[in-house]
């Protein structure tokens, strides 16, 4: 007899949420938009592609050198370069047009050429930054030092003007603070680059190139298989199929509220059916519009984005199952701690909202700050898109999936508990 | 067939119920009655096992139910005072997920459902969302929704309000027949007229304690001061009198 019982809440839950065109289209065909979106908006066209940095620099010493920087940093793949004044530099930072402003101020390319060899007297760069573009700036501080330092070097090593910059400080080197044995050596470095500059001839072509990067990279993404690349849509349906799930079961939750408000809760107290049942039925059916939901969501991804499950299948369904469950748990606890619907869904949608961003389903956890990424651990959204990752295009093995299963039972256990803990049973 | 004996119930320091006996017989229809707050709802909710009782115990047959499962419950029907119905469901919908409530399934199950929407007159409606109905079918399908599992106790929680005349009347016909068929009906309502119309037996409850027991010429006696020669006692008179005409909110 609780088998038919236990069967028919399952039937009826599932009757209603297909009914309800609202529920529906939130819970398959949101999340697929959404995730789409995201997709699109995160994931590279091909390997190459990088976001390039937006900065603008003002030349005010238009000398070799600083048209060597400019030169080389118009040129450079990370960067989108604008040349403008010092006034429009500062206003375009503000609006936020551009991230980093850079100045070159007048004398800087001379001051640079004597520190180059006597190393005091450095000239300043001016950076105009964005605060909210904190890691764009530390990349282009980055970059800026890579290219003075070839451009400096490079006229310092055969231009005209690094030749004259040399003559000059032959010329002052007694009147140098420094000791005369260095002295003596800097006046024999300085000599022998001047005999080199001599012995290139000064053209351009022949021109030693500077100092520049004694190394060139080699890089290779590390995804599930050597040439599978990366796929940014596995974690934005990881994400919002995470995300959507919590809000069918919130739903859910509100449902049972509305239930118990219109006196159906009356029936199926007087009904011979155990209050194990009426839970076990509920979970059941919440349980499965929950796996229903990240299956619509991760076969829409795999039949149009081609994502692809790169580690283990089990893995896989183990979350799925597991986050399901934790979503259900989650919706009965609504239901048990909600003194109304309308009361449970303000305080309900909050909090999900709060589990979703932090678990990192709509932006990665490494964009966190470190002590944000240790904090989400308690978040068990993390635990499943970390997961939902893994198996995706990371593509680990089942060990990699057991603790995030592992996790995601232990929360939905301690939900199920307190919602239990909870109930209002005789509340009818 | 059904005795609820001493039963008491407290919510904090609010006593609901306080030594409420009575019994049901087969094939009668007794009117519980009483004003708002009375202690009517929560004496209904123990008698159908919804509320465990502080004190006292509710027969079935001379027998105590031993949990929520207890199969002692078919015995048993409630027809609550809300419209406890799935509105985007079919009314076959409805009748099918609660009669499989009660453990009734396949053809014993669609036998149920039938003989149900037939008594209460909704056969041809049966496909229909329950949103779609007026309110009268509605009360009408809450009260097929109680009968579905034959139970020999029917308990009915105030289940005509809001409904029309004519809708009103066809569930009064199908009670009455019911009590043909033998079974034992308590009936909970604020229309006096009702009770008048159905009742063998009234009780009247206030401040959670019953006050009167009996039948309704019985109850005419109860009035302190004899009614006028050729004039008709009434048993809102009666309740009136018992109760006091002070509001009660």
């Amino acid at each position: 007899m609780e088998l038919i019982a236990l069967l028919a809440i399952i039937k009826k839950d599932l009757q209603l949420f297909f009914s309800d065109r609202r529920a529906v289209v939130m819970a398959f065909v949101m999340p697929i938009t959404i995730a789409s979106f995201f997709g699109l908006v995160f994931t590279p066209r091909s390997p190459d592609e990088v976001a390039k940095i937006s900065a603008v620099v003002v030349d005010e010493d238009n000398s070799a050198v600083s048209r060597q920087i400019l030169s080389g940093l118009t040129t450079d793949k990370n960067l989108s370069i604008r040349a403008v004044t010092a006034e429009q530099a500062r206003d375009v930072v503000r609006r936020g047009d551009a991230a980093v402003g850079i100045i070159i101020q007048r004398g800087f390319g001379d001051a640079a050429g004597r520190a180059f060899f006597r190393g005091t007297d450095k000239p300043e760069l001016d950076l105009l930054y964005d605060p909210s573009h904190n890691a764009e700036l530390a990349m282009v501080r980055g970059l800026l030092t890579q290219h003075v330092m070839e451009s400096v070097s490079r006229e310092m090593f055969g231009g005209q003007r690094g030749q004259q910059l040399i003559d000059e400080t032959l010329s002052q080197l007694d009147a140098a603070q420094m000791s005369g044995d260095q002295k003596q050596l800097l006046r024999e470095m300085l000599t022998s680059v001047r005999k080199f500059n001599a012995g290139t001839g000064g053209s351009a072509t022949a021109r030693p190139p500077g100092v520049t990067m004694p190394y060139s990279v080699r890089e290779e993404a590390v995804t599930a298989r050597g040439k599978t690349p990366y796929n940014g849509m596995a974690h934005a349906f990881a994400g919002m199929g995470v995300q959507f799930i919590l809000f069918a079961a919130l739903n859910f939750g509100v449902e049972k509220l509305l239930e118990r408000q219109r006196g159906l809760f009356r029936r199926f107290r007087s009904a011979p059916v155990s209050r194990l049942t009426l839970l076990a039925g509920q979970m059941a059916s919440s349980t499965a519009i929950g796996a229903m939901v990240l299956v619509a969501s991760f076969g829409f991804s795999m039949l149009i984005w081609r994502v692809r499950i790169e580690g283990s299948v089990a893995g896989f369904v183990a979350i799925s199952l597991a986050c399901a469950l934790m979503a259900a748990s989650y919706g009965l606890l609504i239901a048990s701690l909600g003194k109304t619907p309308n009361g449970a869904r303000a305080a309900a949608i909050p909090a999900t909202l709060l589990m979703v961003m932090l678990g990192g389903a709509w932006v990665p956890t490494f964009i966190f700050p470190a002590w944000l990424q240790r904090v989400t651990v308690v978040i068990p959204t993390r635990w499943a898109v970390d997961g939902f990752d893994a198996m995706t295009w990371r593509g680990l093995g089942f060990g990699d999936a057991l603790m995030p299963v592992l996790v995601l039972l232990g929360f939905a256990a301690a939900f199920l508990a307190l919602a239990v803990a909870r109930f209002r049973w005789e509340d009818v | 067939m059904l005795e609820a004996t001493h039963l008491r119930k407290a919510f904090g320091a609010l006593v609901a119920v306080d030594d409420v006996s009575l019994r049901l017989e087969a094939g009668q229809i007794v009117g519980l009655l009483g004003p708002n707050g009375a202690g009517k709802t929560t004496t209904v909710s123990i008698i159908a096992g919804l509320i465990t009782p502080d004190r006292g115990e509710v027969l079935i047959n001379g027998r105590a139910r031993t949990g929520d499962a207890d199969p002692l419950k078919r015995k048993v029907g409630l027809v609550p005072q809300d419209l406890a119905l799935y509105e985007e469901l079919s009314a076959r919908d409805n009748l099918r997920f609660f009669g499989a409530l009660y453990g009734l399934a396949g053809v014993e199950l669609n036998g149920a459902m039938t003989s149900a929407l037939h008594i209460v007159g909704l056969a041809e409606r049966a496909n229909d969302r329950v949103k779609t109905f007026s309110g009268g079918m509605k009360r009408r399908l809450n009260l097929a929704a109680g009968l579905l599992h034959d139970p020999d106790v029917l308990l009915l929680d105030e289940p005509t309000v809001g409904v029309d005349p004519q809708s009103r009347n066809a569930i009064f016909d199908n009670l009455e027949e019911l009590r043909r068929q033998g079974k034992a009906l308590l009936y909970t309502t604020h229309y006096m007229e009702e009770v008048e119309r159905l009742a063998d037996r009234v009780v009247i409850i206030d401040n959670g304690k019953v006050i009167a027991n009996d039948t309704l010429a019985g109850l005419g006696r109860l009035l302190p001061a004899p009614a006028a020669p050729g004039e008709r006692v009434t048993l809102e008179s009666v309740f009136l009198t018992l109760t006091g005409r002070s509001l009660r909110d």
